[in-house]
C-alpha cells in the first residue's frame, strides 16, 4: 500500500494554521472588538434607529430578490437541461455575467439606465405621470432591490443546473409521453430531485443578498432610509470616532450571526444533498 | 460518426419537444435575463460608445486609472496565485486525510461568501493595522500591511480561497491512487509524483480557481477599500474604488469608461476558463 503518512501531519498543520488566521480570527475579532466597551453599549448600538430600519431593509431586499431568484433559477435550470436548442452554450455564459462582473459596476448600470442621464428615466417619468405615482428607481429601495438581484442572478440556476443534468430526463419523458402536464411533471417528479439543491442555492443567494455592498453602494445615499445593514456598517466606520468605530462593529456582529447560521444550513444541506443522493441510487437499484 | 452524432442531435431535438414548457420556461429566462442583467449593461456600453476616442484616451490614460489598474491587476493575481497553493493545500488534506476537525475546517471554506464583505474588510483592516493581532507583530519587524499592497493582497486571499479549493476538490476526491502507486513502484519520489501525475491532473480545476479567484479580485470592492487605504500617491486606490469615487463626483464619463474596460477585461477572463472548460470535458470524454 502506498501512503503518504511523513506529509500527513505538516499539511494538517498548515490547513488548519491557514483557516485559523484568515478564517477564524476575523470572526472572532468582530466580536470581540464588537464588544470592547461592554454589553450594555453594544445593546445600545444594535438598537438605534438607524441600524434597525437599516436591519428591515436589508430582510426585505433579501425577501424580494430570493423571490425572483427562485423563479428565475428554476426556469433557467429547466430550459438550459431539459432541452437543446441554438444559443444555449450563449445563453448560459450570458447567466453567468453577474459572477464575473464587479459589483460596483452593476451599481453603474442601473444608474446610467435610470439615473438623471439615463436612457430609461424619461419612462419611469411618463409612468409617473399618467399614474400619479411617484416612482423612484436609483437612489431609492428600488434601486438597492435592482442591483441585488443583478449581483445574485446566477445563484440559484447554478445549483439546480448540476442535479437536472444528473438525474436526466427519463422519468419526465415518461411522464409526459403518459400525458402529464408540465406542471404536474414538475410537482411530482423534477422538485423532490432538486429540493436541496434549490434550498442550497437559496442559502447562498441570500448570504449574498445580505451582504451586499459595492452594487448598493452606488445606489443608495440616504441613512436611515435607503441604507442596508453594510451600507450602515460602513457609514459608522467611516464617521471614525472610538465610538462609531465600535458601533460599526456591533452592527457587523449581527452579519456575522447570520453568516454562521447560513454556513450551518449549508453543511447540513450539503449532508442532505448527498445523503439524498445515495438513497436514491439504492432505491435504483433494488427497482 | 458524423453521421452518428447527427441521429443524436436529432434525438435530442426530439427529446425536446417531449417534457412541456419550452415556451414558458424560455420567456421567463429570456426576459428576467434581458430586464435584470443584460439592458443595464448595456446602458453602459451605450453609454460608453458616445464618447470619444480622445475623451477616452484621456480617462483610461490618467494617473489615478493607470495605477488603480495596475494595483488591482498585480494584486489579484498575486492574490490568486497565493490562493492556488494554499488552495491545493487545503483541498488536498480534506480529501486525503481524516483528522478530528476535517469537518469544521471543510465547513468553514465558505465563510468568505456567507461573510459580508463590508465586514471583512473593517475587520482585516483592524487585524493588521499595528494595533490588532497579528498587525502589532508584523509591523514590529518592519512588515506593514494594512493600507499598503500587502493589505489588498491579505483582503483578496480572504475572499478568494474558496474559489480554488471548491474546484480543486472534487477532482481531487475523483483522482484514482493507481496512477499515484504505478509511479510509487516505478521509483518515482514522492515531489515527482506530485508535480508529474498529479498536477497535470489538477491543472484544468486549477486554472478555473485561478480564474474566478482572479476575476473576483480585480472587482472586489468591500473588503479592499477599508484595507487599501486608498491613496492616489501611494497608488493603493484599487480600480473598484476609482469608478465609485468618479460616480461621487457625478464624472459618469469616466465611470462608464473605465467600467468598459473592466468588462472587457472580465469578458475575457470568462471566455478563456470557457475554453479551457471545453478542453478539459473533451479531454475528460476521450478517456
Amino acid at each position: 500500500m502506498y501512503s503518504k503518512k511523513s506529509f500527513r501531519k505538516p499539511m494538517i498543520i498548515i490547513s488548519t494554521l491557514f483557516v485559523s488566521l484568515m478564517l477564524i480570527l476575523p470572526l472572532l475579532s468582530v466580536i470581540v472588538n464588537s464588544l470592547s466597551k461592554g454589553w450594555e453599549f453594544y445593546v445600545k448600538s444594535i438598537s438605534t434607529t438607524n441600524v434597525m430600519s437599516a436591519i428591515r431593509l436589508t430582510l426585505f431586499v433579501t425577501l424580494i430578490t430570493v423571490g425572483v431568484n427562485t423563479v428565475f433559477g428554476l426556469a433557467a435550470a429547466w430550459l438550459l437541461t431539459r432541452y437543446s436548442f441554438k444559443g444555449k452554450q450563449v445563453l448560459a455564459t450570458l447567466i453567468d455575467i453577474p459572477f464575473s462582473i464587479s459589483p460596483v459596476i452593476a451599481g453603474l448600470a442601473f444608474i446610467m439606465m435610470f439615473g438623471r442621464m439615463g436612457w430609461a428615466a424619461p419612462i419611469v417619468d411618463a409612468v409617473n405621470s399618467i399614474t400619479g405615482w411617484n416612482i423612484k428607481i436609483v437612489f431609492a429601495i428600488p434601486g438597492v432591490v435592482l442591483a441585488t438581484i443583478f449581483v445574485t442572478f446566477p445563484f440559484v440556476s447554478r445549483e439546480i443546473i448540476p442535479v437536472l443534468n444528473s438525474v436526466g430526463t427519463d422519468e419526465e419523458e415518461a411522464a409526459a409521453l403518459m400525458g402529464a402536464g408540465g406542471f404536474k411533471i414538475f410537482k411530482k417528479i423534477t422538485f423532490p430531485h432538486i429540493r436541496w439543491a434549490l434550498a442550497y442555492g437559496v442559502v447562498l443567494c441570500t448570504a449574498r443578498a445580505i451582504g451586499e455592498f459595492g452594487a448598493v453602494n452606488a445606489l443608495s445615499k440616504t441613512r436611515g432610509k435607503t441604507f442596508t445593514l453594510p451600507l450602515e456598517i460602513d457609514a459608522l466606520y467611516m464617521a471614525g470616532s472610538a465610538d462609531s468605530i465600535v458601533e460599526a462593529y456591533a452592527a457587523s456582529s449581527v452579519l456575522v450571526i447570520f453568516a454562521v447560521i447560513l454556513l450551518i444550513a449549508r453543511n447540513v444541506l450539503e449532508y442532505k444533498t448527498n445523503h439524498v443522493n445515495s438513497l436514491l441510487k439504492e432505491k435504483n437499484v433494488k427497482d | 460518426m458524423r453521421g452518428y452524432k447527427a441521429k443524436q442531435d436529432r434525438r435530442m431535438m426530439h427529446a425536446g419537444h417531449i417534457i412541456p414548457g419550452f415556451g414558458l420556461t424560455m420567456g421567463i429566462t429570456v426576459t428576467m435575463l434581458s430586464l435584470f442583467i443584460l439592458i443595464p449593461v448595456a446602458s453602459i456600453l451605450v453609454y460608453s460608445f458616445s464618447l470619444s476616442l480622445t475623451e477616452f484616451w484621456q480617462i483610461m490614460t490618467s494617473e489615478s486609472v493607470k495605477f488603480a489598474f495596475l494595483t488591482s491587476i498585480v494584486c489579484s493575481f498575486v492574490a490568486a496565485l497565493i490562493n492556488c497553493i494554499f488552495g491545493v493545500i487545503l483541498a488536498w488534506t480534506l480529501v486525503r486525510y481524516k483528522f478530528v476537525h476535517r469537518r469544521l475546517i471543510d465547513g468553514l471554506i465558505e465563510l468568505p461568501f456567507a461573510l459580508p464583505t463590508a465586514v471583512a474588510g473593517i475587520t482585516l483592516s483592524k487585524m493588521y493595522s499595528n494595533t490588532g493581532f497579528p498587525g502589532k507583530y508584523l509591523s514590529a519587524i518592519g512588515l506593514d500591511v494594512s493600507y499598503t499592497y500587502l493589505g489588498i493582497i491579505t483582503a483578496l486571499i480572504f475572499v478568494g480561497i474558496p474559489f480554488v479549493v471548491r474546484t480543486v476538490q472534487p477532482v481531487l476526491e475523483k483522482l484514482d491512487y493507481q496512477y499515484e502507486e504505478a509511479a510509487h513502484v516505478l521509483g518515482a519520489g514522492r515531489l515527482y509524483t506530485f508535480r508529474r501525475v498529479i498536477l497535470p491532473e489538477l491543472t484544468p480545476a486549477l486554472l478555473t480557481g485561478f480564474g474566478l479567484a482572479f476575476a473576483r479580485g480585480i472587482g472586489e470592492y468591500g473588503s479592499v477599500i477599508y484595507i487599501s487605504g486608498n491613496s492616489a500617491k501611494e497608488h493603493t486606490q484599487v480600480i473598484s474604488y476609482v469608478i465609485m469615487q468618479k460616480l461621487n463626483y457625478m464624472d459618469y464619463a469616466g465611470a462608464t469608461a473605465v467600467a468598459l474596460v473592466m468588462l472587457i477585461v472580465s469578458f475575457i477572463i470568462l471566455l478563456s476558463m470557457n475554453i479551457m472548460q471545453m478542453q478539459q470535458s473533451r479531454r475528460t470524454n476521450n478517456v
